[in-house]
């Protein structure tokens, strides 16, 4: 994995995602390595991500290391015109590694092209998020001993949750069975669901939440957003449909997890966060373990 | 009609006949210094009607004349040399397609800032193209060319 860029979940084999997962491991045990010191990392933030950007500094500071960048487009020379490629090329002059994030989709990759050093896509647009896939599967392998064989519910928007997209896509090298719970509007894309197809794995689809509950081992919620309706409507006829609730686990299997990449609204009750099931605040502390692993195994550390 | 016949050159025959505009452009034909002739609407035994394109004095590299299977899959390569046919094939869709198709995804690194397309073919029956950028499918209903 040394100096490779991370842009896409594809971009590395199953044996690299359990690599770095285990590395994740032992930086739960032992957070604060100085195995960073005298390196410089950049946090390009083109759009901003409080979440995800602490996150990753988090990392990077706990390793010993250090942070140049931006968290936003306003205080950079994007705003006087400057071409993303022109960006990174100085940029990594400067520092060793890159993360970035941008809303616009295939960014990541192109500069990965353009770029000195190594990148890491925090985000591109509605495309890929492999950092938060990569903690998505530690909590799921944490939480269940396992990546194999699992029942993992996804509810919500599936149509344009990236997360949901990367995490979908990755777990059909575990031989996960697909429960998938959305309104009509906003089901799993045909180009995501040809990787499941693919690999010839079962899928099944509801609109019920309450259906797919008590299959699950994990569930993970995310949020559905008013401004991916066109019909205000239609937006208020579903939007409590996919409210999760504490009653709602009760017939729910022992071993259930709730996984949600947050931020969250109003599609987990607060009324959840205090069962046994209710993994997501953990599931961000994982991220800055996850980080830590990519960025020593992209470093060669 | 008959279009006549070229001593030197490469003819692309069988084209349906609303796509010879097309390849003519994506073939940059619009601005080639060589003689071009092309019709259209002639009449095929194979296909009821077709269009023909001859092009005096060139021969093209296979990656380039494979772009047009994306949008004339019968199509028929012919060189010819001195008046004699020296090769005839249908033409293939390629397993990379590069420049010349735009992605759909208007919110695409390669529609925002100045970068050439990539997309890997992922089914050539149906024609989809997977953007090696943004990872969007392109496929034959709302493929644009640059």
């Amino acid at each position: 994995m040394k100096n490779r860029s991370l842009i896409s979940i594809d971009d590395f084999s199953k044996e690299e995602f359990i690599k770095i997962l285990d590395l994740a491991e032992e930086f739960e045990k032992n957070p604060n390595q100085r195995i960073l010191e005298g390196k410089v990392v950049a946090t390009l933030f083109f759009e901003p991500s409080t979440r995800t950007r602490l996150s990753f500094e988090s990392a990077v500071n706990r390793l010993g290391g250090r942070v140049i960048g931006f968290s936003d487009v306003a205080s950079s020379s994007v705003k006087k015109g400057e071409s993303l490629k022109d960006t990174i090329k100085t940029v990594a002059n400067y520092c060793d590694l890159i993360v970035m994030r941008h809303p616009v989709e295939g960014s990541a990759r192109f500069a990965s092209e353009v770029s000195s050093v190594p990148i890491i896509n925090a985000g591109d647009g509605a495309n890929q998020h492999p950092t938060q896939c990569l903690l998505d599967l530690y909590s799921i392998r944490k939480t269940q001993g396992t990546l194999d064989d699992l029942n993992v519910a996804f509810v919500g928007d599936l149509k344009y949750g990236r997360t949901v997209h990367s995490l979908s896509i990755a777990l059909t090298q575990f031989n996960t069975t697909y429960h998938l719970v959305s309104p009509q509007e906003l089901k799993l894309p045909s180009a995501v669901k040809i990787y499941i197809k693919d690999r010839k794995l079962d899928y099944f689809q509801y609109t019920d939440l309450t259906e797919a509950i008590p299959k699950a081992d994990i569930l993970y919620v995310t949020r559905i957003q008013r401004e991916r309706f066109s019909e205000p409507i239609e937006y208020e006829k579903v939007k409590n449909s996919y409210n999760l609730h504490k009653g709602l686990l009760e017939g729910a299997k022992p071993n259930l997890k709730v996984l949600h990449p947050l931020p969250r609204v109003n599609e987990i009750d607060e009324n959840v966060d205090d069962t046994k099931q209710a993994y997501y605040f953990q599931q961000a502390l994982n991220g800055v373990y996850v980080r830590q692993a990519i960025l020593k195994a992209i470093l060669g550390l | 009609m008959v279009v006549s016949a070229i001593d030197n050159g490469t003819v692309i025959d069988h084209i349906p006949v609303q796509n010879v505009f097309q390849v003519v452009r994506l073939l940059g034909l619009d601005h080639c210094d060589e003689q071009v002739l092309f019709g259209t609407n002639l009449d095929s035994q194979k296909y009821g009607k077709k269009g023909i394109i001859k092009v005096h004095n060139k021969f093209f590299e296979r990656e380039d004349i494979n772009k047009i299977a994306l949008i004339a899959p019968t199509a028929t390569l012919i060189v010819i040399n001195n008046f004699k046919v020296v090769e005839k094939k249908r033409v293939e869709v390629p397993d990379q397609v590069l420049k010349v198709v735009k992605c759909v995804n208007p919110n695409c690194v390669t529609n925002v800032e100045n970068v050439p397309t990539k997309f890997k073919v992922i089914n050539k029956e149906e024609v989809k193209l997977r953007c090696h950028y943004c990872e969007k499918i392109t496929d034959k209903r709302n493929m644009g060319f640059r």
